[in-house]
């Protein structure tokens, strides 16, 4: 079995705010991290392949930078890591981004699955994991929270939904995404972090993935940011200092502002 | 040299007075200076012009060659993808009948609501009753779960045929799978979990509010060439729609989805329902969270005790979580779930950006902390300075003996 993960190397979000007064980014040394989704993914994968045999292959898109991100999907267990780097794939929106990563999974021999982490923490859309399988036309399984099992051209999973969970089986090729209720990675051993040093990274541009450059990065994103600006700036309220009977007064009259049934107090 | 051809970003040199007011604009360090004036390095750059508008002399330009792909004028109404859970409609969809009717309005267009589900006509009066002109129903006993493919198909099936302007859907566990892979199959743009959705009064285009970067930022985002413009809005983050009780009824198109259109290559082997009482933070109107400063497990029986005298569900901040203290499915935030209770109380959390990104829409806050400095209190209608290992218990004392009052 191949099984594909797909990757991406996010700033750490807490070290971005914005300057309420200029209105511009403040970003003080931000270096780039591996979407923590996409950690439990790769383990998803790497627990497939030591039950039914295989290979593991990390994919991203990004700078060439964005290579560090599959060193670490390298220790995590993937045994290869292949970057789609390219000036084309510059400001891709979601409907881009899903485009060059299944152009990506066609150029890789024979894929029978593709994990993704359900959403990447930099931009929350959740939208590139349904977009690769739309792209590529396969099933999906989005906010996987078990694998049953797989093997034999199927794969059975618990996913996510509103009123509880389903237990589905899809039909191999498929993709899913999956969510931290799956198993927690490893820590990296000291024999997979020493081949993620010494193994090199694949490097591919639009052409070597056959990419149609008109569908890549900004050219061929259908969506744009228009403008940026602080968030509303929640109004903070009243402090409170003082004695216990001051605090819980507080509090019990913050609640009964809130107009809740005080619940637990059938005998007032 | 510029090249007009391709999207980028230049940097008009004769322009830049060196202001070096781009530099901390640009999110990914790719702009510096270089012999007085901005430079760009195209290998880090990513296009997305944070820079340029943070240029006084108009010296930053970004090229976009993207093309229209259609021609909005075809393309006109408002549509509300009405979600179904267990035969009823999904609360999240009055709220995007609310915000619809607005932009139905602003655009003087009409108001659909499209349902994919196992229904008959007569269950479709809340739709009408919030605001809706039309309802597209495709009603068929294979369309009673949700599975990806048929209910994709369907839909872009539906809006190939008519060509709405808009296409509105909850950020619910069915919306953020079905409208990614229906958006990418009419390859038009989507956006996710806006906060705010408005007419453009010059270009008519919608213009999408959302929080990037884990809620640091707001991105107002823009489909100007590709219908429909498409986007998803969280549950209880949008005001729903008011009952008109004028309006029971109104034009129902039925669709009748045939053998192909149902196929799916995914089978729903059973359906686990949440138990009776199970946790569903969502659906809880009180939630009381513990983070750090608590200290330990023990701590949590005492936040139970408060939820319990309050009606709450108990939840947690990822440090919490992280330490083992409660179970992962109760944390609040960022890697967690968003919650929108009508109170929330943080109890011994300091209040983390991405804490608060998960519990910011909740109407009211009562933080109890004992740093004053802590900045869940800029984010708290109410903040209790004082140790919550006094003030918890206290609470919930005055509330066993109904002493409150």
């Amino acid at each position: 079995m191949h099984i594909a993960v797909c990757v991406k190397q996010v700033p750490d979000t807490s070290e971005i705010s914005i300057d309420p007064e200029t209105n511009t980014l403040v970003r003080e040394g931000v270096a780039g991290t591996m979407n923590p989704f996409d950690a439990w993914a790769i383990e998803a994968a790497v627990r497939i392949r030591e039950q039914c045999g295989g290979r593991v292959t990390a994919l991203s898109m990004g700078p060439p930078q964005a290579e560090s991100v599959l060193r670490t999907a390298m220790a995590l267990g993937a045994d290869r890591g292949v970057l789609l780097s390219d000036r084309a794939f510059a400001g891709a929106d979601t409907l881009a981004t899903s485009y060059a990563l299944a152009m990506g999974l066609r150029a890789l021999s024979q894929v029978d699955l593709v994990f993704c982490g359900k959403q990447a923490v930099d931009g929350d859309t959740a939208q590139v994991g349904p977009g690769i399988a739309a792209q590529l036309d396969w099933p999906q399984i989005c906010f996987a929270k078990r694998i049953v099992s797989s093997g034999n051209g199927s794969i059975t999973v618990e996913r996510s939904a509103e009123s509880g969970s389903d237990i589905v089986t899809s039909s191999l090729p498929c993709v899913v995404t999956v969510v931290k209720d799956i198993h927690a990675p490893r820590f990296p051993s000291l024999g997979r972090q020493l081949f993620a040093r010494n193994s090199g990274v694949t490097v591919w541009g639009a052409g070597d993935i056959g990419a149609d450059p008109g569908r890549c990065g900004l050219t061929g994103s259908p969506t744009w940011v228009d403008g940026i600006f602080a968030p509303p700036k929640r109004e903070g309220g009243r402090i409170v200092r003082g004695d216990l009977r001051l605090l819980t007064d507080a509090f019990i009259a913050g609640v009964q502002a809130v107009s809740l049934p005080p619940g637990g107090n059938d005998n007032a | 040299m510029p090249d007009r051809n391709t999207s980028g970003l230049i940097i008009h040199e004769e322009r830049c007075a060196g202001c070096e007011l781009c530099l901390p604009a640009c999110p990914f360090g790719a702009l510096s200076m270089r012999g007085g004036t901005a430079s760009v390095d195209q290998s880090v750059c990513t296009l997305c012009g944070a820079c340029v508008k943070q240029c006084p002399a108009g010296a930053i330009e970004l090229i976009r060659t993207s093309r229209m792909a259609v021609n909005p004028g075809d393309w006109s109404g408002v549509w509300v993808y009405a979600e179904t859970v267990d035969d009823a409609f999904h609360p999240v969809v009055f709220e995007l009948l609310g915000a619809g009717a607005r932009l139905a309005r602003s655009r003087g267009a009409v108001l659909t609501a499209v349902v994919l589900a196992d229904m008959d006509e007569s269950r479709l009066s809340p739709l009408f009753l919030h605001g809706a002109d039309r309802v597209i129903l495709a009603g068929h006993p294979e369309l009673s779960l949700y599975r990806d493919e048929p209910f994709a198909r369907i839909l872009v099936r539906l809006v190939r045929t008519y060509r709405p302007e808009i296409v509105l859907a909850g950020a619910t566990t069915v919306g953020r799978a079905l409208i990614p892979r229906a958006a990418t199959m009419l390859g038009t743009g989507l956006t996710a979990d806006c906060t705010g959705l408005e007419i453009d009064p010059e270009t008519g285009n919608l213009l999408q509010t959302r929080p990037a970067f884990g809620g640091n930022i707001m991105a107002r985002i823009v489909c100007a060439g590709h219908r429909p413009q498409m986007a998803t809005v969280r549950p209880r983050v949008m005001e729903a729609a008011p009952i008109d009780p004028g309006r029971a009824g109104g034009e129902i198109v039925r669709f009748e989805p045939g053998r192909e259109d149902l196929a799916s290559r995914l089978v729903i082997d059973s359906v686990l329902r949440r138990q009776e009482g199970g946790l569903n933070l969502n659906a809880s109107d009180v939630i009381i969270a513990g983070g750090r400063g608590l200290g330990g497990p023990d701590s949590f029986r005492m936040l139970a005790d408060l939820a319990e005298v309050l009606g709450g569900t108990v939840a947690a901040s990822r440090a919490a979580v992280d330490a083992g203290w409660i179970s992962a499915d109760r944390q609040i935030g960022q890697t967690g779930k968003t919650v929108a209770p009508k109170l929330y109380v943080a109890v011994g959390i300091s209040g983390a950006v991405q804490h608060v990104v998960g519990m910011s829409s909740a109407e009211t806050v009562i933080a109890i902390d004992k740093n004053p400095s802590a900045p869940i209190f800029g984010t708290a209608d109410i903040g209790l300075v004082g140790d919550l290992f006094e003030i918890v218990p206290g609470l919930i004392r005055r509330y066993r003996e109904g002493t409150f009052a």
